[in-house]
């Protein structure tokens, strides 16, 4: 076998002289025809990394090295480089910003058609040949950017979060692709905060705050952690106090909730916690589970938080009523002939955690954007805690919390500006906001950042802010959408532990997610698809319908959620 | 390494570019509309030239010659004398803004004129907030004074001639229509914003939206990648120059007296600094926003204050014309003016030339070393 295709020895790299380290002596290899990984958490390193092997940063210390040369000055053809927005051009169309990248990467006039062709083959793009780039969706673009980096068969194919806000189809088909162009021998290097893709890889480099944490086979990590996951199958009711109080017990490094059960990851050599010590009921089942990379990840980095969210200690408990905290009664939304929305219906009761689930582009965020009153819908209604969203939509307004998608605070004001201003817009004024203020500052331990310009931190903050500028009126209905999108596994089990303790004073959440263990945490879930709501119930529920129309066994929500878009498609196709 | 230069990136990188500017909407509108607006303004909004301004009278006496100088005022082609009341009167109009100025003819006018050789004088009272004005209101009274009084002499029949008689001739422009220099010179502004505005605008646009970091990451030099970003600008700003010059000549009846093949060397040189300069704020700010605000501070404002298109620099204080010595746009003024009304004197394009050239070269060098292949 050929030498690896890239090298970095011993890189050190700081932004600030004196300051810390990005980058603190690490080293890494890329293997031909193998697919490496590059996982860990916000702010770890992994962008500064791959800028040096892409000869975009010069290391302070150490050599990079691509194909036997200084990665400054070797040959940039042979590297193929899909940086995190994909790097195309929105005003150009499909095969303009193909033809681009290939004279680019000087691909000759004579195998231009034939790469041409089977690139668009293999990304499905040949329909889409003229439409321009922005007009696709995520996972379109996402496919047209490795089609960019591609177009002229690199040795070096470097990746950076090319999963981040795409679904799981699309990303399973990326996957697939990649690992095929791999196959021919090429050295991809997979960025990543999907450790399931990361589980997937033949080896993983897991950086933390700049440093190697590990490097080999992603199951010579999850072998750390064999013998300590289980499985406690305590029942839907009450398994979000349940999970609490096992994440505060010392002898549980990790826990999260799977449907109707607890996944625990117990310290090595102790046995996990009887279901009534934790007042589960005697009768739940504990079996141990196949440890997963994810498990192995969490644990290596010091395990997850605490069980216990202070910010929902301090929460107000929002009271019962009768009707559905939430109420989508056949909303539709059509813009000039085209539906995003179909006859979208469900109730979501209070104190109950409910996800929206679907490809990008399906009509989850048209759905969403109707119930917290940004879009008047064409036909139908809904109801937020009791208000009309015709008649009372600023009534319906002021008694949600709303974090959106993408980051949507000021991101030139300070930390301390952005805290003031969203809580004088909800209404808070004198004792009640420094109040507010000062409990979301020591929550969130946003200390620190508050003089720093906000669109400046590190992800994990930012969506930390957005959450703690969404909840500091109390509203007692949430919408989240993708709120932990492109963050690691440690921030988002704290903001899962935030959200099931405020659930837990009442408060109602409505979620929108790509990942899939995510999923298992609502209660309930409607799976969105082409603008239409194709299944709806709990995720054991989902599972189990998906295996019988399936046939097949024990599925991963993953699976699931694949499995009914496909029958959804076969449907379709029959009619 | 890769080669230093491909012809087949180059033209690649050419028709993307030139796509991007086809289908952008504001691209077109900056480069046609805009210099089509602001020629109309100058053309017809702003004008250097005085026309009738509203004085107040304070006719004070009654006598025949007072009141045949208040004639005089009223017939006069400079003024609309509104109101012939007494001074207190009038004050609060001149307070307000609606007359500029006051002219007083006292109540002992006619007595000291004919009287004992104590001159007969009348007062002018003017807006000083407004110094332009209050200098051509206090300049034209004392002139239809000075006239009237001619005219009475010459009724009395004496012939006091005038030891000198004034004979003007204005060159090149003799109707001193302020449109005839200021629409040749607002075609430099418009040249500024193409060149300097746009180009800043478009390579901090590839920072912005991450396109820059893939495009770095192929073989592409540095200093290609910029001569693809500045030659579809160039051309881009020789169109609108083209288009102000034949709405100047057709539409506003501006003479062009000069060559066409002297216009186009004088906007080449032009286009050198202000492209030059364009690339340098965008490789230095990487943001849009901040592009475009550093480009209107640092090339717009000083193109339209300081080159002399508006104000001419030989009245500023010495330190402020020290500065525009550093103004590009200070050495097309002359030549642009010049090539319209007056023709083509080489030497004078020649000179200012080889300084836009100087300046161009400069901006491009900085620019070349800001623009560097890392992302840091």
């Amino acid at each position: 076998m050929a030498g690896p295709v890239a090298i970095a020895h011993a890189v050190t790299k700081r932004f600030a002289p004196g300051g810390p380290a990005a980058l603190d002596g690490v080293s890494i290899e890329i293997e031909p025809g193998r697919m490496t990984g590059l996982v860990g958490p916000d702010g770890a390193g992994k962008t500064t990394l791959i800028r040096l092997l892409t000869g975009l940063l010069d290391p302070d210390a150490g050599t990079v090295e691509v194909m036997g040369k200084a990665a400054a000055e070797a040959d940039r053809a042979v590297i193929g480089y899909m940086p995190q927005r994909f790097g195309l051009y929105e005003d150009l169309s499909v095969i303009e910003n193909l033809s681009l990248y290939a004279d680019l990467r000087g691909l000759d006039a004579g195998e231009r058609d034939a790469r041409f062709r089977r690139l668009l083959d293999f990304t499905d793009l040949e329909r889409f040949r003229t439409r321009l780039a922005g007009k696709l969706s995520g996972g379109m673009k996402q496919k047209l950017g490795l089609a960019c980096a591609m177009v002229k068969a690199p040795a070096l194919l470097v990746l950076d979060e090319p999963g981040v806000g795409v679904d799981p189809v699309s990303r399973r088909e990326l996957w697939a692709m990649v690992r095929e162009l791999a196959g021919e021998g090429i050295g991809v290097l997979w960025s990543t905060a999907y450790l399931d893709e990361a589980e997937k890889c033949d080896t993983v480099f897991l950086l933390s705050e700049g440093r190697l944490l590990h490097a080999g086979p992603p199951a010579d990590l999850t072998g750390q952690v064999e013998g300590r996951v289980f499985r406690m199958a305590t029942g839907a009711e009450g398994r979000r106090l349940l999970l609490a109080r096992a994440l505060n017990r010392d002898d549980v490094t990790d826990g999260t909730i799977q449907g109707a059960s607890l996944r625990l990851v117990m310290k090595p050599g102790i046995a996990p916690p009887a279901p009534d010590a934790l007042g589960a009921p005697a009768s739940s089942q504990v079996a141990p589970a196949v440890p997963r990379f994810e498990d192995a990840f969490v644990d290596i980095l010091g395990g997850g938080p605490p069980g216990t969210s202070a910010l929902a200690a301090a929460y107000r408990a929002v009271p019962e009523r009768q009707e559905p905290a939430i109420l989508a009664e056949r909303l539709t939304k059509r813009f000039g002939d085209f539906t995003a929305a179909d006859d979208i219906s469900f109730a979501i009761p209070r104190g109950q955690i409910f996800g929206l689930l679907g490809p990008n582009g399906a009509g989850k965020s048209t759905t969403f954007k109707m119930l917290c009153g940004l879009l008047t819908p064409t036909s139908g209604n809904g109801r937020v805690a009791g208000h009309d969203l015709r008649t009372a939509r600023a009534d319906a307004r002021q008694s949600l919390g709303y974090m959106a998608q993408k980051f949507s605070l000021y991101g030139d004001l300070s930390v301390r500006q952005n805290l003031n201003f969203f809580s004088g817009v909800y209404g808070l004024t004198g004792r009640a906001q420094r109040q507010a203020i000062e409990r979301v500052v020591e929550v969130f331990r946003l200390g620190d950042y508050l003089p720093v310009n906000s669109g400046s931190m590190p992800l994990g903050f930012k969506q930390r802010l957005a959450l703690a500028c969404a909840v500091m009126h109390q509203p007692p209905v949430l919408f989240l959408d993708e709120p932990t999108s492109g963050v690691d596994p440690i921030v988002r089990r704290e903001f899962w532990t935030h959200i099931n303790g405020l659930v837990e004073k009442g408060v109602t959440v409505l979620v929108t997610t790509h990942f899939m263990d995510e999923a298992e945490y609502c209660d309930r879930i409607a799976l969105i698809y082409r603008a239409q709501q194709i299944a709806i119930g709990t995720p054991d529920a989902l599972k189990a319908q998906a295996a019988t129309e399936a046939g097949l066994h024990d599925l991963t929500l993953e699976d699931a959620f694949i499995a009914l878009i496909e029958a959804s498609d076969r449907k379709r196709e029959a009619a | 390494m890769s080669q230093a230069f491909s012809a087949q990136r180059f033209r690649a990188m050419l028709v993307k570019e030139t796509l991007q500017i086809l289908r952008d909407p504001s691209t077109l509108l900056i480069a046609f509309v805009l210099p089509l607006i602001l020629l109309f303004l100058f053309g017809y909004g702003v004008s250097l030239d005085t026309t009738r301004i509203r004085v107040g009278l304070a006719l004070q006496d009654m006598s025949a010659p007072a009141q045949s100088l208040a004639t005089a005022y009223e017939r006069s082609r400079w003024f609309e004398v509104t109101g012939r009341r007494d001074v207190e009167g009038l004050k609060p109009e001149l307070v307000a803004g609606r007359i500029r100025g006051i002219i007083v003819i006292p109540a002992d006018f006619g007595r000291r004129l004919a009287g004992t050789g104590e001159p007969a004088a009348i007062q002018v009272i003017t807006d000083g907030s407004l110094p332009n004005t209050a200098g051509f209101v206090a300049a034209y009274a004392e002139g239809v004074r000075a006239s009237w009084a001619a005219g009475q002499a010459e009724e009395r029949g004496a012939r006091p001639q005038p030891p000198i008689t004034l004979l003007q001739r204005f060159w090149f422009n003799p109707e001193l229509a302020s449109r005839f220099f200021l629409i040749p010179g607002s075609i430099a502004i418009v040249m500024t914003m193409v060149g300097t505005l746009l180009t800043a605008l478009v390579v901090a646009r590839e920072w912005e939206r991450g396109t820059m970091e893939a495009i770095m990451a192929t073989p592409i030099g540095m200093a290609e990648f910029l001569a693809t970003k500045v030659i579809p600008y160039f051309i881009l700003g020789l169109g609108s120059m083209t288009l102000c010059t034949l709405v100047a000549i057709f539409a506003f009846g501006v003479p062009f007296r000069g060559s066409p093949l002297a216009l186009l060397a004088i906007a080449t040189a032009f286009l050198m600094p202000a492209l030059g300069q364009g690339l340098l704020i965008s490789a230095a700010t990487k943001n849009q926003f901040v592009a475009s605000q550093v480009a209107l501070l640092s090339a717009f404002l000083p193109a339209m204050l300081l080159s002399g298109f508006l104000f001419e620099i030989a009245s500023m204080p010495k330190i402020i014309q020290a500065i525009t010595y550093l103004v590009p746009a200070r050495y097309v003024i002359p030549p642009l003016q010049t090539v319209f009304v007056v023709g083509d004197l080489w030497d004078l394009f020649l000179r200012n030339i080889a300084v836009m050239l100087g300046f161009g070269a400069l901006f491009f060098l900085l620019a070349i070393r800001a623009t560097r292949r890392r992302i840091a």
